[in-house]
């Protein structure tokens, strides 16, 4: 039996797919690009259609996750609008920066050790952080309307919002900072992801965390309604090529806005300092899948091109498990503390 | 002057996109409701088993 053109087992594998990435993406507002594309390549579709298909699918889960963070009140739209206009200007001079770098024949190999480093460097930051940092309270995500606790906004963030260069931009979570530093973090960001060509949700959603200081849910929130306009656009550009097939979003999507609820509804369960681990260690597995991926290309050894794939979905797998667990497990403690057992 | 082609191809693809945006937003309705009918049974059973 087929459905969209597709065996019931492949419609279910997309499924149960789509639903390991809507947990990551409703969690911690990444995860999408650099998961799919890289899982379609492997099963052997075009690099048009897999990077297409993906922009789509990302698209769709990043609607989903932002109408469910905007229930949460968790979308700050005025620094969503900002960081658009920023990180726009800052993809088109990184795509600048491709295109010279390809007249010099270095696009491919620079691209590549950028992206390792980039990716394993915020993986490593985050995880040393989470283990080496303010004893591993992290950051309630419930604080969406309150003003952010002094102590929990990082240093480079408290340097950045110091500068009080007007005007001056009020943002949600009670955080002031000026117009040109949310454009320069913007800027900046769109720029790596103009010249890496990837969604960038692993490089600003930390971004807006450590650098402007926004709470973690609200940086989750926003970074996802911004992907919505990056998505959208970059899914339309492919689609005029037909890049886009509809059997392969469709359940991928199906499985997604199922797990981009559950994702979702855990950043009000769970303690970011929990999971910050485990998101680390997620980015450091992305950056030592991308390296063997790049060795096997070089060596022409498909084989590590697999091995590239189980090290991405195990990665996923395992963070997006402990994102459920820690969620079951906080709401098992919660119930302990309302009524404890009288024997 | 925009070529019939080009404007077809825009309009398939603005067509495709929007498919993929009604699934979104038909997606979360269904889920909305089945969270609602179902969310605090399955919470108040993962608290207790």
């Amino acid at each position: 039996m087929e459905l969209l053109g597709l065996s019931l087992a492949m419609v279910g594998l997309f499924v149960g797919f789509g639903l390991l990435i809507g947990v990551l993406f409703g969690f911690f507002g990444m995860g999408g690009s650099f998961l799919v594309t890289p899982a379609l390549l492997v099963m052997g579709y075009p690099t048009r259609v897999a990077v297409g298909s993906g922009l789509a699918f990302v698209f769709g889960t990043s609607v989903i996750a932002t109408l469910k963070h905007r229930d949460l009140g968790q979308v700050d739209y005025k620094l969503g609008l900002l960081m658009i206009v920023g990180t726009t200007a800052g993809i088109e001079v990184g795509k600048e920066i491709v295109v010279h770098l390809e007249s010099l024949g270095l696009a491919g190999s620079i691209i590549s050790v950028t992206y390792v480093f980039l990716l394993g460097g915020i993986g490593a930051f985050v995880t040393y952080e989470a283990v080496n940092g303010d004893g591993g309270d992290g950051i309630d995500h419930d604080t969406a309307e309150e003003p952010a606790d002094a102590d929990d906004i990082p240093d480079i963030a408290k340097t950045i919002q110091s500068y009080r260069v007007p005007p001056m931009i009020d943002l949600r979570g009670g955080v002031t900072v000026s117009l040109w530093m949310i454009l320069g973090v913007a800027f900046a960001t769109g720029l790596l992801s103009g010249f890496l060509g990837v969604g960038g949700g692993f490089i600003r959603m930390p971004a807006l965390f450590y650098l402007i200081g926004v709470p973690v849910p609200i940086a989750v929130g926003t970074d996802l309604f911004e992907i919505v306009f990056s998505g959208g656009l970059g899914s339309f550009l492919y689609a005029l090529d037909g890049g886009v097939d509809l059997s392969i979003v469709v359940p991928l999507l199906a499985g997604s806005a199922f797990g981009a609820r559950i994702g979702s509804a855990a950043t009000s369960i769970v303690d970011e300092g929990e999971i910050k681990v485990y998101f680390g260690l997620m980015l450091l597995g992305g950056a030592l899948a991308v390296a063997i991926r790049e060795i096997g290309k070089i060596y022409e050894l498909p084989i590590l091109n697999r091995v590239s794939l189980v090290l991405i979905l195990g990665s996923a797998l395992l963070v997006s498990g402990a994102v459920v667990y820690s969620s079951i497990t906080a709401l098992r403690e919660e119930n302990q503390t309302a009524s404890p057992t009288v024997e | 002057m925009i070529e019939a082609g080009s404007l077809s191809a825009s309009v398939d693809g603005a067509i495709l996109i929007g498919a993929v945006l009604l699934e979104a937003i038909a997606l979360y309705g269904v889920y909305g409701v089945v969270e609602d009918v179902l969310g605090q049974r399955v919470v108040n059973r993962l608290r207790t088993t």
